[in-house]
């Protein structure tokens, strides 16, 4: 059996995992805020999508840089 | 409700053991017999010389564009259909003395003679082309999907500020919906970042900025086949406009946090370097985030649906029909996840834009 795809793939994966705890971590933590103080909702949710994207801003530098090797 | 969903995912799941069945062989057959999907791709989130609707090769039904070159020769200007949608780099255009051919979308220089292939492009050792570019000014497709963005929002926004000299103030309908995100940007983003004393000044370049890379992400979205804020090109200028705006409205407050950052003097040869590179780091993130988001986004939709070919090829057309409903779900879940991206990245291209303004505008504290 060969190994098909390349390392570059394995690269991209593993970004996608520091992005999946990032995100979630932010997430979970908005749960805990939210059921906290309901009526400060609107505000954390807020809070937790610009730090979302950000995360995800972080986490796309690994899938372009493992895109660039798709090459070879 | 629940009967919907549960036919769904029973409908869908089937559909997947419908390929695993009439595929017993799937793992000897050669990559050559398989649908390779990288290739159609990358072609669809590249730009192009041309707006093509449908077709292959001589068939194409498409718009052609006008190239702009800037040769050695100066200015030379032709429609591309003069290729006749030829990309592998047989057919040679000659206009004022100079031959130029089109290989994957680029035009070089074209050899002076063909070889074997009939190809008039040298290959170097890694698959790369060799021959010399002549600057390319050309109106591609990415170019007219930018024209296309500013004649909406020039269109738009017209009739709503004649809408609010007429009617008094009062907004009606496109005005209506244009307000809260006008008003959105302008509190929100500008006057909370940047702060009450100095906001006003930068509201227009960042709601440009805003709607901007908003109807370009939408844009993408649509089945015209644009990929404007996917170009990393565009997103380079846009960040360096970006850039250029904090450097020229810095304060001296701003330089002396640069260069004379208030740490202990022993992490000053530390900080110094770090700030500088800083300046530029942050611009940088901008460019790439918006790239890669909106890329990311659109090869992930084309390789859902191409799904389906990868099914056909692999185990004829049959699988390729069950297949389809349960691509056309999972594409139609990640277009909708898209629209929220396209609304999001415009969101925070401007929010970080507004967050180094206001950095670098603020006062000593």
């Amino acid at each position: 059996m060969a190994i098909v795809g390349s390392v570059a793939a394995i690269g991209a994966g593993l970004a996608v995992i520091g992005v999946g705890l990032g995100i979630g971590k932010i997430g979970g933590s908005a749960m805990e805020g939210i059921a906290r103080q309901p009526e400060a909702a609107g505000k954390i949710q807020t809070a937790m999508i610009i730090a979302a994207a950000l995360i995800e801003g972080a986490g796309l530098f690994g899938i372009v840089v493992a895109l660039l090797g798709l090459g070879g | 409700m629940l009967k919907k969903i549960a036919f769904l995912s029973i409908v869908f799941i089937l559909s997947f053991n419908a390929s695993k069945a009439s595929a017993p062989e799937a793992h000897e057959v050669e990559k050559s017999e398989k649908y390779d999907p990288v290739p159609e791709i990358m072609h669809h989130i590249s730009d192009a010389h041309e707006i093509h609707f449908w077709g292959k090769g001589e068939n194409s039904v498409s718009i052609p564009l006008p190239i702009i070159l800037w040769t050695n020769n100066g200015i030379v200007s032709f429609i591309s259909s003069e290729f006749h949608h030829d990309e592998e780099g047989h057919h040679v255009v000659e206009k004022n003395g100079q031959k130029f051919i089109n290989s994957h979308g680029k035009i070089y220089y074209a050899n002076e003679t063909a070889d074997s292939h009939g190809s008039f492009v040298s290959h170097g050792e890694d698959g790369h082309t060799t021959n010399a570019k002549p600057i390319d000014f050309s109106i591609t497709k990415s170019v007219v999907g930018i024209f296309l963005t500013m004649i909406i929002l020039l269109l738009v926004f017209t009739s709503v500020a004649r809408s609010y000299k007429k009617n008094g103030g009062i907004p009606k309908k496109l005005t209506g919906f244009m307000e809260p995100l006008v008003v959105f940007v302008r509190d929100d983003i500008a006057k909370e970042n940047i702060g009450e004393a100095k906001y006003k000044r930068f509201v227009p370049f960042l709601l440009s900025i805003f709607f901007f890379i908003l109807v370009l992400n939408i844009l993408g979205l649509t089945p015209l086949g644009f990929n404007v804020t996917g170009n990393i090109a565009v997103t380079f200028v846009l960040a360096f406009i970006s850039l250029i705006v904090t450097l020229a409205s810095a304060n001296k407050n701003y330089w002396k946090h640069i260069f004379w950052p208030p740490v202990p003097l022993a992490l000053k040869p530390l900080m110094i370097p770090i700030e500088i590179v800083g300046i530029f780091t942050k611009p940088f993130a901008l460019m790439v985030r918006l790239f890669a988001n909106i890329t990311a986004g659109h090869i992930v939709i084309l390789s859902l649906i191409s799904l389906i070919f990868v099914a056909q090829a692999g185990s004829g057309d049959a699988t390729a029909w069950a297949v389809s409903p349960g691509a056309f779900a999972l594409t139609l879940f990640i277009f909708v996840l898209e629209v929220l991206v396209a609304f999001l990245q415009a969101y925070i291209f401007t929010l970080l834009t507004a967050l180094f303004v206001g950095m670098s505008v603020e006062e000593q504290h």
